[in-house]
Parts: C-alpha cells; sequence; structure tokens
C-alpha cells in the first residue's frame, strides 16, 4: 500500500498531505481537512451530497480518490462564501427555502454555482438536468429549482 | 466504505503506463475516470493491487474528425462528448447515448473509453458503438492494433484487451450523406441502467432505401447484441414501418435479458423490439427519410 504527498488547493488555499492511496477525496475533506461541510449520504456514487468542485466541475467526491486530485482546485460549500457574504446561491437557496433537513444543500448548492458559471440563463429543463444526480430526501425540488432561478437572475443583474 | 489498500501509479506517459502493466499484470488495473471501478473496490466486488492512473498522460481527451472517421481519445469523459460540437451537429447518436449515461455529475469523470472497456453489457456505449461499426485502438508493449468493435466484447466484463493493453482511441467511420443514427433507452430514472435499449444507425439511397444499417442492444445477454438478422430485414430494403417492425421483431429474438428488479425476461424483450422500432425510425427521420 504506497503513501503518497500530494498538494491540492482547497477553496483557494494549498494543503500539502500525506495520503494512503485508497483515501477517498471526501474523507481527505472531511477528516483530514476538517471541511464537514460536504456531505456523505449513499457512498454509492447515487445521491450527489459529496459533491464538490474539481477544477471546476462538479463530481462526486467519494468516487475520486485523494491522490486522483493532486495538483487540482477544490472547491466545497465552505469556499462559496467570500468576505464574510454569501454567494447569491446560498442567499437564494435561503430566501426560496431551498432546504428542508439541510443534508443534500451542500451539494444542490455546489452543481447550481457549477451551472450557473456556465449559463447564467439555464431553462427550468436545464436545471432539472443539471440537478438530476443530486438527491433531496426530503423532496424539496421545486423549491430548489426556484433558489437557482432566482440566483440566476440575480447573477443576470450583477 | 473504503477500498482494500493497494498501490498507485500516475505514469506521465503511455509507454510508461504500459511498462508498469506488463511489470505487474494481473495484479494490476487501469484506472480512468473510476467510476466503475472505485464503487467495485469500494463495495469489495473487486479488487487490485496496483491501480495504473491514466488520467495524467496528456493527449488522451479529444473529440475530432481526421481521415475519414470521427476520433475519440482513449480518456475522453462523457461531459466533454456531449459538448463537442461535431457531436451535436453530426453524430446525435452519440449525443444520445452520453446523455443518458449515469447523470451529469459521474459524467464529468466517466470517460468513453472506460465504458466500452469495462465490458459491461449494460453500459451504454458498446451498443451504440456496434450500431456505428466502431474501431478500438489499444497500445501494448508491442505497440499499437487496431479491434474492430465486433471482436472486442468477448464475456461478462471481458473484452480483448490484454492486460497490458490500453484503450487510446475509437474510431467510428464518418457515415455518408443520407445517414442518421438515434439511441433509445427505457430506465427507471436517472442515473439507473437500461431496462433495455437499442442503437441504430442507417444510411438511405435517394429511393428510400436502406444501403447501411446498424442495429444493436444494451443489457440484452451477457455481452452487447449486435442484432444481424434484423439489419439483413433491412438492407437493400425501403425504409417503411411494416419493415421496420419485422426486423425489431427479429432483434427481441436475438434478446437474452436477464430478470431482475427491472422486470421479467418477457418484459425485457418486448420493451427490446419497441425501442428498436423506435431507434430504426428516428434513426430513419435522421437521415433524411420519412
Ligand atoms: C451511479 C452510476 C450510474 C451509472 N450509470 C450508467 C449508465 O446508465 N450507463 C452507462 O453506460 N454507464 C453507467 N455508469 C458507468 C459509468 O459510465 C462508468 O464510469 C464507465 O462505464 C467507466 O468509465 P471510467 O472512465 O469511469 O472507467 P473506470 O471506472 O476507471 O474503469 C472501468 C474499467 O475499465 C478499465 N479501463 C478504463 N479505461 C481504460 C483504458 N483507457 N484502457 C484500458 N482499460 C481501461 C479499467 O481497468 C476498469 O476495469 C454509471 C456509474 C455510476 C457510478
Ligand atoms: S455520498 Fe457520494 S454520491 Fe452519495
Ligand atoms: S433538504 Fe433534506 S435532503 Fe434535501
Amino acid at each position: 500500500m504506497s503513501r503518497h504527498d500530494i498538494q491540492l488547493s482547497v477553496n483557494g488555499a494549498t494543503h500539502r498531505v500525506q495520503v494512503e492511496s485508497r483515501l477517498l477525496l471526501v474523507h481527505l475533506l472531511r477528516e483530514n481537512l476538517r471541511l464537514t461541510g460536504t456531505h456523505i449520504g449513499c457512498d454509492t456514487t447515487h445521491c450527489g451530497a459529496c459533491t464538490v468542485l474539481l477544477d471546476g466541475d462538479p463530481v462526486k467526491s467519494c468516487t475520486v480518490l485523494a491522490v486522483q486530485a493532486e495538483g487540482s482546485q477544490i472547491t466545497t460549500v465552505e469556499g462559496l462564501e467570500q468576505d464574510g457574504k454569501l454567494h447569491p446561491v446560498q442567499e437564494a437557496f435561503w430566501e426560496n427555502h431551498g432546504l428542508q433537513c439541510g443534508y443534500c444543500t451542500p451539494g444542490m448548492m455546489i452543481t447550481g454555482c457549477a451551472l450557473l458559471a456556465r449559463d447564467k440563463n439555464p431553462s427550468e429543463a436545464q436545471i432539472r438536468e443539471a440537478i438530476s444526480g443530486n438527491l433531496c430526501r426530503c423532496t424539496g425540488y421545486s423549491n430548489i429549482v426556484k433558489a437557482i432561478q432566482s440566483a440566476a437572475e440575480h447573477l443576470r443583474q450583477q | 466504505m473504503i477500498p482494500s489498500a493497494f498501490d498507485y501509479h500516475a505514469p506521465a506517459s503511455i509507454p510508461e503506463a504500459i511498462a508498469l502493466l506488463s511489470r505487474f499484470g494481473e495484479s494490476a488495473k487501469v484506472i480512468s475516470g473510476g467510476q466503475s471501478l472505485l464503487p467495485l473496490l469500494k463495495l469489495r466486488l473487486g479488487t487490485a493491487e496496483h491501480l495504473v492512473d491514466i488520467g495524467r498522460i496528456a493527449g488522451l481527451e479529444y473529440v475530432r474528425e481526421e481521415g475519414g472517421s470521427l476520433r475519440i481519445g482513449g480518456r475522453t469523459r462523457e461531459s466533454v462528448l456531449e459538448r463537442s460540437e461535431i457531436v451535436q451537429t453530426r453524430f446525435p447518436i452519440l449525443l444520445d447515448t452520453a446523455r443518458v449515461i449515469a447523470d451529469p455529475l459521474v459524467r464529468n469523470r466517466a470517460t468513453v473509453g472506460g465504458n466500452l472497456a469495462h465490458g459491461d453489457p449494460a453500459n451504454d456505449h458498446p451498443a451504440t458503438m456496434l450500431a456505428l461499426r466502431a474501431t478500438v485502438v489499444a497500445q501494448g508493449p508491442n505497440g499499437e492494433r487496431t479491434i474492430p468493435i465486433d471482436r472486442f466484447f468477448t464475456g461478462l466484463f471481458a473484452t480483448a484487451l490484454a492486460a497490458d493493453e490500453i484503450l487510446t482511441e475509437i474510431r467510428i467511420p464518418v457515415p455518408p450523406n443520407r445517414s442518421g443514427g438515434a439511441y433509445m433507452k427505457l430506465e427507471r430514472k436517472v442515473g439507473d441502467y437500461a431496462t433495455a435499449a437499442a442503437a441504430a444507425q442507417v444510411t438511405l439511397d435517394g429511393a428510400g432505401n436502406f444501403t447501411e444499417v446498424g442495429l444493436a442492444l444494451t443489457n440484452a445477454g451477457p455481452v452487447p447484441v449486435r442484432a444481424s438478422a434484423a439489419e439483413d430485414v433491412l438492407l437493400g430494403k425501403r425504409a417503411d414501418d411494416a419493415r421496420i417492425a419485422e426486423a425489431a421483431r427479429r432483434a427481441a429474438e436475438v434478446a437474452s435479458p436477464t430478470a431482475d428488479r427491472r422486470g421479467s425476461v418477457e418484459y425485457k424483450r418486448e420493451m427490446a423490439r419497441v425501442l428498436a422500432v423506435r431507434a430504426l425510425k428516428k434513426a430513419v427521420e435522421r437521415a433524411g427519410g420519412r
């Protein structure tokens, strides 16, 4: 079993860590770096609670090895807020009651941010397609979609 | 869930990767997007002593037309395939296929090469590549070789790739004018494997007769299935509803699905027939037929 010294940027901060080859990215984030905003739901690549941005793309961090992320830029939900100000997607989830228990929320918001970074005017169908890999066990999809639509509107006005 | 321990190698070039694979033999596995392999290792349904990550090798992700073929780099992610302009404008069957694979998050990691190399008859690209009569390019210790897609899938989770070979490219002949293709999949929900699915690629002549037909089924046996008898029914004949219905019946006859939570054998075979009709009709429509 090999160990590796890896360097990666998480929410803009550079981290150097030694990891076992089998360590999953989600565990690196939650246990080594104590960034527990990224959740583990299914642990079988289905729910998207563990979604983070890897070099800008939303991916399921329970299905990426930490060593595979060497040299990359990771954004977790903790990295969305800037200078004490919530990201427009976070504001919009709050305002539109886009969460109930909150378990899926970090993943939903990360996926929403990635969508809006590509397209500030997505249709409802495109939003639903984008979040189709993120499951909400509280089934609050209507308000999640509304929140992303409202964040999009806000971003278009900026 | 945590996989059992393994050694991880991140070669920077194809020769380096092949050298590692040759050295470790059967105890090594290539890891590409990891979206099939990591779930298997986590559930401990599979093991590997060595993982050779081809993700650090530059130049394996591309979609371009060259020498009469569409060339897809062996490590091209599904999301890159979906966004490729040439795929969007000229290979709607590939777009149909990529869009029903897993979900958008998985598609940001999963690769087209991995989808074939995994040898899973439930995966969606194999049937599409059969319909398109693709060729797989592999590199190993003795250099490069090409494998026709009809000889690529050798059994359940088994392919013609040797343990020390890497799938480096997929080549698809650029279809002539008046060609079209479509992939139709029935799934219970986003991210599910096919209950049944059919891939059809056709070319018509000026009179509306089939001059080329490719038809294949997903999740209809231990390997992806080409419906040769159905293709023969159509070749040289008019693209009308009666012929298409007859071809789809022949296609369903070669389906040997297994019963599971997605349905009984009878149901799946019937769905294969229905989807074959829909895929053929859509392919004809896209080819400029009715
Ligand atoms: C929740 C979920 C749902 C899914 N749903 C679908 C679906 O509906 N349809 C579908 O088609 N797929 C589905 N998949 C599978 C997904 O598309 C896989 O990722 C893909 O089939 C494998 O690609 P990969 O790059 O991730 O390969 P990996 O997981 O890295 O590798 C898979 C296998 O192929 C081998 N391999 C990979 N690349 C190469 C190469 N270049 N050369 C030699 N060997 C190689 C590996 O050694 C391994 O044995 C799903 C996956 C998940 C997690
Ligand atoms: S915990 Fe990663 S997808 Fe569910
Ligand atoms: S808010 Fe409870 S899982 Fe989505």
